[in-house]
């Protein structure tokens, strides 16, 4: 894993030489993260397992066909998410791949509890309460293993869609074009989806880093 | 300020972040954050998250899955 991969060009030469060292470096490399991701489409890590073996075994056979038009890596994940779907259905999941597009409640409700504002009768409508207050850095290794335990347990109770875009956007570092060729979905549905997913992991760790904070609009709304 | 409240810039931070605001919305987010220093607060708090998902590396393979893996890739023609 620590081994730097080669760039995109080399790489796919490689693969497609047959290099056995190659392969083994980019498998290494990317199958944690693809693990991942096949676990917010199917229901238990045995079947995130077969995606992903699913997925290799496709690259493989479909290697000569990769023309380089997006990034080897992109290419690669958008198999994994398609044989991902593909095991979602026969497991009949209820994510509804057909419609990505968010529920009217993720274009529409608000992303911060409206009691953190000042309402249409007071003096600044619609500006903050009181300010959100800036957090710690994270400069010990005890918080930080902290900070991700909250951040690994908030992702899964996210929607599977939020979820998805917010892991390969933020955690994977993917670009907003490559997130909508990977899942085929549109620029505005992806960034609704990252929106809300991304304001939901924020509102979190607000509660773990400043606990009285997220607690205090409650207190304000009945007053 | 300039017809933008608290209210409307959070829901804009992430269209903000990606560049994806036409250019009159964009200035118009930029003055309110130099102006207001709980959305300034809350973008920092945004790109906070944003970073700390970027630490969250996936936990790597065990070793009989890993082993598992390569037995089938092996098996399959090239």
């Amino acid at each position: 894993m620590g081994e730097t991969l080669p760039v995109d060009a080399e790489l796919v030469e490689l693969l497609q030489a047959r290099d056995d060292a190659a392969f083994t470096l980019v498998v290494d490399a990317w199958s944690p993260g693809m693990l991942r991701l096949a676990r917010s489409f199917v229901s238990t890590d045995e079947s995130a397992r077969e995606v992903l073996q699913d997925t290799w075994i496709a690259v493989i056979a479909e290697l000569h066909s990769f023309q380089g038009r997006s990034a080897l890596r992109t290419w690669v994940y958008r198999i994994l998410v398609n044989a991902a779907k593909r095991r979602a259905q026969q497991e009949s999941r209820s994510v509804p791949w057909s419609s990505w597009a968010p529920v009217p409640a993720e274009r529409d409700e608000p992303t911060v509890d409206p009691a953190r504002f000042q309402g249409p009768t007071e003096d600044y409508p619609g500006h903050w309460r009181e300010f959100p207050r800036a957090w710690p850095s994270p400069e010990s290794e005890a918080l930080a293993a902290e900070v991700r335990a909250v951040l690994t347990r908030a992702l899964e109770h996210l929607p599977a869609r939020q979820r998805m875009v917010v892991t390969l956007r933020d955690i994977e570092g993917y670009r907003s074009d490559e997130v909508c060729e990977i899942l085929a979905i549109s620029a505005a549905n992806q960034r609704v989806l990252l929106h809300r997913a991304r304001a939901a992991l924020r509102g979190i760790l607000e509660a773990f880093f400043t606990p009285d904070e997220a607690e205090r609009p409650a207190k304000e709304v009945s007053r | 300020m300039n017809g933008l409240d608290c209210q409307d810039v959070v829901e804009l931070v992430t269209s903000y972040l990606d560049d994806a605001l036409d250019a009159q919305q964009a200035r118009r987010v930029r003055e309110h954050l130099a102006e207001c220093d709980g959305c300034a607060a809350y973008l920092d708090q945004a790109r906070a998250t944003i970073a700390a998902l970027s630490r969250l590396d996936p936990d790597p393979l065990d070793a009989t899955t890993r082993a598992k893996l390569f037995a089938a890739l092996r098996e399959t023609p090239r």
